[in-house]
């Protein structure tokens, strides 16, 4: 197997920041840091707790605006989308639904749940990288062949 | 409105996902597939942010939860539900495809609007079209199994 741009110091750091993030927001605000779950409640407005959303979301933005700013790292200069724009069309749309019908995401299951030790979030954590390693297998090796 | 106290840590927590997810580089979408690419060239970064994330919370949390109530709201908004359900693997299997196809999940295809493109913008209101359509229609469903239940239970009177 090669192994390509691994970068584990800054992934690792990265991931620790998103884990002191999640951690704020259930010592402070009592909430989760599960970014469909926030976002839809945004997308989606159901009760009048709407504020904290937004502004989270707005953090979002403003947190990758102070790393481009920073010059840490490698920046964002570089980056491209992978797929052409009907693909990228289906992806969102994909994720959109399926994180509202799996109640969560990479964050909200994947680093929030599993730290509680929640099974619902380590069923959902295992099915939806189960199949992004299918489907990246599929598109990038069975057809991008 | 909620006190200016709450919005803040909010935000606080916000802009530190974001400064995160980019330090990391889960904002290369290149590099998410790279990862979910196991049988090609690997880069295997996304477990070590996962990972970095995960030791963070699995020492912090079991301390805050300790707490009656967080600092400024007056309890855990933390899901109480244990039972697996169908909707779990469905929803997770559905958000998959959608990840492995464009390397894009929410958080980060969201920080990435900080230098947003076409590209960017794209999946972003069809992530937003999805999450509505699909928000709507549960809502719907939900509310007509209601109603059916209460016909049932009325017959049953």
């Amino acid at each position: 197997m090669e192994i390509i741009n691994f970068t584990p110091i800054s992934a690792f750091i990265g991931g620790s920041l998103i884990g002191l993030s999640a951690a704020i927001l259930l010592l402070i605000n009592g909430r989760i840091a599960g970014i469909s779950g926030i976002a839809g409640g945004v997308i989606y407005p159901e009760k009048g707790d709407m504020d904290w959303r937004i502004v989270f979301v707005i953090g979002l933005i403003i947190g990758g605006f102070i790393y481009q700013w920073s010059g840490l790292g490698v920046g964002v200069s570089h980056i491209q989308a992978v797929v052409d724009t009907p693909m990228l069309i289906i992806a969102g749309l994909l994720v959109g639904i399926g994180t509202t019908i799996g109640t969560g995401c990479t964050s909200g299951h994947g680093i929030c749940g599993l730290a509680r030790r929640s099974p619902r979030s380590l069923v959902a954590t295992l099915s939806f990288m189960a199949s992004a390693f299918v489907t990246v297998f599929i598109v990038r090796q069975l057809i991008g062949a | 409105m909620q006190s200016p106290a709450r919005v803040i840590a909010a935000l606080t927590a916000g802009i530190l996902f974001g400064f995160g997810l980019s330090v990391a580089q889960m904002i290369d979408p290149a590099k998410v597939i790279n990862f979910l690419n196991i049988f090609g060239a690997w880069d295997p970064s996304l477990a070590f942010v996962m990972g970095g994330g995960l030791v963070v919370n699995a020492i912090a949390v079991p301390l805050i939860l300790k707490r009656k109530s967080p600092i400024l709201s007056e309890y855990f908004r933390v899901p109480a539900k244990t039972e697996v359900d169908r909707r779990l693997v469905v929803g997770g299997v559905i958000f998959g495809v959608g990840w492995g196809l464009a390397g894009y999940c929410p958080g980060p295809m969201l920080t990435s609007l900080s230098f947003a493109d076409a590209s960017i913008l794209t999946i972003v209101a069809a992530y937003v079209v999805g999450t509505f359509a699909t928000k709507f229609g549960l809502t719907k469903y939900e509310t007509y199994k209601q109603t059916k239940h209460a016909e049932n239970e009325a017959c049953v009177g």
